[in-house]
């Protein structure tokens, strides 16, 4: 695929250790700005390890980041954080804070240390809980939320820092199916109606191939698939990645792949 | 300079509202304003009740007086010289150690986590015990240590002990729980330190380090305010200004980076401002337990805020260790050290906390 758009995040020749093992050697990865990309794969894969390094959290031992043309690495990182948010995988507040107050802290990038409140952060604020469903609850404690409010609460924060681009780690971690899709829905509605890049970790492989544009499988320390969700999930593709014996049918409501296991 | 009307009045946990004045703008909270005022207001009334109460009682009108240059030469002298010197002192070291523990509780996001616990306040009382014990002897580092006194060396101890837990918490980063683990650790041994030096020293010095070690205001004065007030006013304006900062960090390090927090600086700030912080205020009255601790907590529940407020903390710690001066100097025939009071109603606090918070304490 040739392209002239700058793209959203690009990694080149990354090379990634966590605890002091190394999960990348040279990974190269393109992300194209307003689409959904999931990471999938393994446990132990290195999904949220990539991700990490994406978000500037994990500086990478070779190679480097690039937002929107630029090393991540040389920006200073309020200015990362006006083109770029990212929300944790379980994060936790403290008790007593309330949803407003947690959101608002979302405006840090563009706020000065004087200013930690203005009336255009407010008002940005304010729409990011409506964009959540979060208007009802906004002046209640955080911790006092049930888990799938919560994890909204953590989604407004990061739509209220409106960065171009979102790094997700496995927002539907701990949530019921339900509140799985809710979350999912959500992202892609925040997709389609602002434009933003997604870039997310999912371990619902279905789910994934639901709601992503393109899937990129990781394996062995490097991308063994890539591409839109029907081309990737392959029985193949899953027997490789995953050590798994499954069939694939499209799914009955949207036609995206649907992986059934094999019986023992 | 412009001022916008307050948008919309709301509840305290309410940031929809506040006030912008120029470049400063904040979100309006009034319940932490009212419970500041109302401390500031504490603060002020024990200062001068502090002031007016001694062999010489005073009126709270006559140290008003006193203090504004009227009344009689010797009201003049008795509070200008004498009790000034003291309750100035009680009343920053409260400020500086209710701001320190605020600092070091919310970015470690940990209540546990005060200059006390983790090692720094051990490491100023070796440094100061060592003065005064090694003072007398043959040791070469006597000199030295003599040569600054008992404030140099406290001051020394407290920022060998903070690089000391610093740098062995260091693994390509600090995280809370190892500072606070090594602290625990790096303070056993400073504290082990110390009793060997009480053990092997003279009984008349051992004498003296114990008054010191139990943190008093009976020696405070002019001198031995001066490096106190000129820390303090230095170090407590930088304090506030983290405040933002603080309040990131308490959404953990990740999300924190995320919203665009330099997190390794952001700490090294906040560590460096409450090590210079408690070091100055153990200079200058011995180590004043359990202050940094509880105070913030204290501030915390009755602002209802997510973290202590800083400039609430130092006001509560201003308003208790006056209080407890106080009531050392009243209550108990003869005169029990300020450190005495604070650590008799800190210690039953500290359980207390245990037994009530848990799983605050726990996550």
């Amino acid at each position: 695929m040739t392209t002239t758009t700058l793209p959203a995040l690009e990694a080149r020749g990354l090379r990634l250790a966590y605890d002091g093992r190394t999960v990348f050697a040279g990974l190269d990865l393109r992300i194209e700005p307003g689409s959904v990309t999931t990471l999938v794969g393994a446990n132990g894969s290195g999904k949220s390890t990539l991700l990490k390094a994406l978000g500037r959290i994990l500086k990478p031992s070779a190679g480097e980041v690039l937002l929107e043309g630029e090393p991540i690495a040389r920006l200073a990182t309020k200015e990362v954080a006006r083109r770029l948010a990212l929300l944790p995988q379980s994060p936790s507040a403290p008790p007593g804070m309330s949803v407003r107050d947690l959101v608002l802290r979302g405006r840090n990038p563009h706020q000065t240390w004087a200013r930690p409140w203005s009336p255009d952060d407010a008002a940005v604020v304010d729409r990011a809980l409506e964009a959540t469903g979060l208007t009802d609850v906004a002046d209640r404690d955080v911790a006092a939320l049930s888990g799938g409010q919560r994890q909204r609460v953590w989604i407004a924060l990061v739509v209220a820092q409106e960065a171009a681009t979102l790094l997700l780690d496995e927002p539907t971690t701990f949530l019921d199916l339900t509140h799985q899709l809710d979350v999912l829905r959500l992202v892609r509605r925040i997709n389609r109606e602002s434009g933003s890049t997604v870039v997310m970790v999912l371990h619902d492989l279905s789910l994934a191939a639901r709601y992503s544009d393109r899937l990129v499988v990781l394996h062995g320390g490097g991308v063994v698939a890539d591409g839109p969700p029907a081309e990737v999930i392959t029985p193949a593709t899953l027997e490789l990645a995953f050590g798994l014996r499954a069939r694939v049918i499209p799914d009955p409501v949207t036609g995206t792949p649907l992986v059934v296991p094999e019986d023992d | 300079m412009s001022t916008s009307p307050v948008a919309v009045r709301g509840p305290d946990r309410n940031p929809r509202a506040g006030v912008v004045v120029g470049p400063i703008g904040l979100a309006w909270r009034p319940r932490l304003i009212a419970v500041t005022v109302v401390a500031l207001a504490a603060a002020l009334v024990l200062l001068v009740v502090s002031i007016g109460v001694g062999s010489v009682a005073l009126t709270p009108v006559d140290v008003v007086r006193a203090l504004t240059g009227g009344g009689t030469d010797l009201q003049r002298l008795i509070v200008l010289q004498l009790r000034l010197p003291r309750a100035l002192t009680g009343a920053l070291v409260g400020l500086v150690l209710g701001i320190a523990g605020a600092l070091t509780q919310t970015f470690t996001r940990n209540p546990l986590a005060t200059p006390d616990v983790i090692g720094v306040t051990s490491g100023a009382s070796a440094g100061a015990v060592a003065a005064i014990v090694l003072g007398g002897g043959t040791y070469s580092v006597s000199t030295l240590l003599l040569g600054g006194g008992i404030p140099v060396a406290a001051t020394l101890g407290a920022l060998i002990a903070a690089a000391l837990v610093y740098g062995l918490g260091w693994r390509g980063g600090v995280e809370s729980y190892r500072l606070i683990l090594v602290g625990i650790g790096v303070g056993s041994v400073l504290t082990a330190i110390t009793s060997y030096l009480l053990v092997r020293a003279q009984i008349s010095e051992a004498q003296q380090a114990t008054v010191w070690l139990v943190g008093s205001l009976s020696g405070a004065s002019w001198p031995s305010l001066w490096p106190l007030l000129a820390v303090a006013s230095v170090a407590v304006p930088l304090s506030i200004a983290t405040s933002t900062a603080l309040g990131l960090s308490q959404l953990g390090d990740e999300t924190a980076v995320g919203v665009g927090l330099s997190i390794q600086r952001h700490r090294l700030t906040v560590i460096a401002l409450a090590v210079v912080l408690t070091a100055a205020a153990v200079a200058a009255a011995g180590p004043v337990g359990f202050v940094a601790f509880v105070v913030p907590q204290v501030a915390l529940r009755v602002a209802a805020t997510s973290r202590p407020p800083i400039v609430l903390s130092g006001l509560v710690g201003t308003a208790l260790v006056l209080a407890a001066d106080l009531a050392g100097r009243t209550v108990f025939p003869g005169e029990v050290p300020v450190g005495l009071v604070t650590t008799v109603v800190g210690a039953p606090y500290l359980i207390w906390l245990l037994v009530r918070h848990r799983k605050e304490l726990v996550s």
